[in-house]
């Protein structure tokens, strides 16, 4: 045999490979003209399971826009792709994944999922001049840095924390309240804003812990948490992190309910806290998707086409979707700086809501929802403004 | 009192959780001087297997008693874990058996990221829920709560530590194992195949993994195909402050690191006034090793070479 088997092997595996590269969008049906929409979110990592669901949102609207005939923009019809980039939750990958999307020519973004990726990456697509509209970004900071680009379709900590706090002293009636968060962006800042207004309404802040996004082990916080015998703990951190918190603050013996944001507001922090759920009460920063007038058709239809319930935000990334193309069909052309401009005047009645921006670039009117787990369902307690 | 006494023993579950995943570490770089950082993900690939396997198994016959369903959770998920760990050494690291060391380091990042995202395509990316199949009340214990799975999990650290010793001190596999990490060339010309050798090695490194894999899931109830790559990273480190290579270093290693991560969290804040808050227990065990390689750069307990497996 002339030819090594090694040979062999590594010639196989390179035609394999670009046999894999090959792209596989370009049918000879498709010639149309494409707008390219981006989605920036973890799809890898310890919250895949949300990012997934972000980006599914978003295909879901594409999709639903490409079977309508695309998007028509004077005598051209348009076809929409969507690119999917992973941040990985991490803000150093999140810039990455920014310029890729930058530089692959997306006309805008829907993303990121968290408020650590979405406030570095933000400067990335402002420069470029590319609108990114993040569908669960809650920080209050990530629409105040002066850019023209970042919008978002849910309400900020600012007014989540608020509500957490108000819900704590009046609804729940605690006085002891001790405080954790995962040292995110996000988390960091939810439970500052629920911390300061939590005393201002006269309760004992008894505690304030810490811990990471890659965590799951919170005993030693739990039982010092334990001896100072709170009435309540606040955790501020996505469902992969709270539930199994819940479940160890049950195995600790702490009974005490467990007060959260929209971060640990879904059916996944159910699954995963199992018998320890029910201790949950927690915000969400918009509607709840049963209380959508078209909440349960837009369930039927992704369970239909992902074979998996919606997580929590993928209503909001469909709708982000669909206020970027409304921009752009103001617009009138598939140009950055045009949707850029055409962005602010967004008006329309989304899935979620009325989708209309302040002069930041949140949501006007957003609302938060208060939630508790009931025999292994959130169960849907008061909303507030 | 009482906050010690739980504080001691979260940390020693910990710990010994660690010690597990460090005594498959340790199995592995004391006879191949190579760092298998594809060890957290094999834990994983057994847990997420063992799962598949308790699912099944309940489903089929629905009256089997929790600790049968879990014995027979670890003993589906050692083969699947032995397989995957042989497959790795095959393709991966014995055709760079002879490379320069930094090479197969490289390759186990790659696999390490390639069996993750293989386990993300099988088992999805969703968080799966883990039974309970021990008891859940909770024993107290002087004021100190401990679940009988978190009990089970030292009992076996310490089981599995001591057979360990056993087989390299006391058999004539372990003699092999002794001489091979020795001197393969030398050893093989004294009959013993250091290719069997290395590869009954990472059989064994993969069946603890599997072992500390459920019981990890079984402690934390979730299961992830994520899961494995911080315990991985935590057990490396107690590897290295026990003495890499060195059997009962990675239990002590393991254990002090959970003593440490344990009481820094509950206690460093108070210690210091408030100027690091428990967010910085990892920087604390960190420093810590730090610390030992410093004073001692062969860990705790030395890389004794004899001992080594």
């Amino acid at each position: 045999m002339p030819v090594p088997r090694r040979a062999l092997w590594t010639v196989s595996l390179l035609l394999l490979a670009l046999a894999a590269c090959k792209p596989s969008s370009q049918d000879a049906a498709s010639q149309q003209p494409v707008i390219k929409i981006g989605s920036a979110a973890p799809l890898t990592g310890e919250i895949a399971h949300l990012g997934k669901d972000n980006e599914n949102g978003v295909r879901m609207a594409i999709d639903e826009i490409n079977a309508a005939g695309g998007i028509k923009l004077g005598d051209k019809t348009y076809r929409l792709e969507m690119v999917g980039e992973d941040d990985k939750a991490d803000p150093r990958e999140g810039t990455l994944a920014a310029q890729k999307l930058v530089d692959e020519g997306v006309i805008a973004v829907v993303g990121h999922l968290n408020s650590g990726t979405s406030i570095p990456a933000s400067r990335i697509y402002a420069e470029a001049n590319v609108v990114q509209v993040s569908p669960s970004t809650t920080r209050a900071s990530y629409t105040l840095q002066g850019f023209k680009t970042t919008y978002r379709v849910v309400a900020n900590d600012n007014q989540q924390g608020s509500v957490l706090a108000d819900f704590a002293a009046n609804s729940m009636k605690v006085k002891r309240v001790a405080i954790v968060d995962d040292r995110t962006p996000y988390g960091q800042g939810l439970a500052d804003v629920f911390e300061s207004v939590a005393k201002d309404k006269g309760l004992d802040v008894i505690g304030r812990e810490f811990t990471t996004n890659k965590a799951n082990d919170f005993n030693a916080i739990l039982t010092k948490i334990r001896a100072s015998k709170p009435d309540l703990v606040m955790f501020a951190g996505m469902d992969a992190t709270s539930a199994p918190l819940a479940r160890q603050m049950r195995e600790l013996g702490l009974k005490v309910p467990l007060l959260s944001g929209d971060g640990s507001c879904d059916p996944g922090f159910i699954r995963i806290a199992g018998d320890a759920a029910d201790a949950l009460t927690c915000s969400i920063a918009g509607q709840a998707l049963e209380k959508m007038s078209k909440g349960e058709d837009f369930s039927k239809r992704y369970q239909a086409k992902f074979g998996s319930p919606p997580q929590q935000y993928s209503p909001y990334s469909y709708d982000a979707t669909f206020a970027i193309v409304d921009a752009i069909k103001r617009a009138g052309k598939p140009d950055r700086v045009a949707v850029v401009e055409a962005m602010h005047g967004t008006r329309f009645e989304g899935l979620t809501g009325h989708i209309e921006f302040d002069e930041h670039g949140d949501l006007k009117n957003g609302t938060i929802s208060m939630y508790n787990v009931r025999d292994g369902k959130l169960n849907y307690l008061s909303t507030s403004n | 009192m009482d906050t010690l006494l739980q504080q001691l023993l979260n940390g020693l579950v910990l710990g010994s959780l660690y010690a597990l995943i460090a005594l498959g570490y340790t199995m592995v770089y004391g006879v191949l001087n190579l760092i298998n950082f594809a060890h957290g993900d094999v834990l994983m690939v057994g847990a997420l297997a063992a799962l598949s396997a308790i699912g099944y198994l309940h489903g089929a016959w629905p009256g089997l008693p929790g600790w049968s369903l879990l014995i027979l959770g670890i003993l589906a998920a050692i083969p699947v874990c032995v397989a995957l760990s042989l497959l790795i050494e095959r393709i991966a690291y014995r055709p760079l058996r002879h490379a320069p060391r930094l090479a197969p380091l490289i390759t186990a990042i790659g696999v390490s990221i390639l069996i993750q995202t293989f386990a993300m395509l099988v088992w999805g990316r969703n968080y799966l829920t883990f039974p309970q199949l021990l008891p859940e009340a909770p024993m107290h214990i002087g004021g100190a709560t401990l679940t009988v799975t978190k009990a089970v999990v030292i009992v076996l650290a310490a089981l599995i530590m001591a057979g360990l010793l056993w087989l390299v001190n006391r058999t004539r596999l372990g003699r092999a194992m002794r001489a091979t990490a020795e001197n393969p060339r030398v050893a093989s010309l004294m009959g013993v195949s250091p290719d069997s050798v290395i590869a009954v090695t990472f059989a064994i490194g993969a069946a603890l993994a599997a072992v500390a894999g459920v019981m990890i899931e079984s402690t934390y109830s979730v299961a992830h195909f994520y899961m494995g790559f911080i315990p991985g990273l935590k057990a490396f480190t107690a590897a290295v402050l026990g003495g890499i290579g060195n059997i009962a270093g990675a239990m002590v290693g393991g254990i002090v690191l959970g003593l440490i991560e344990s009481l820094g969290a509950g206690y460093i804040g108070d210690l210091t006034g408030g100027v690091f808050g428990s967010n910085y227990q990892d920087v604390f065990a960190f420093i810590v090793l730090c610390g030992v390689l410093i004073l001692r750069p062969s860990g705790l307990l030395g890389e004794r070479v004899a001992d080594r497996a």
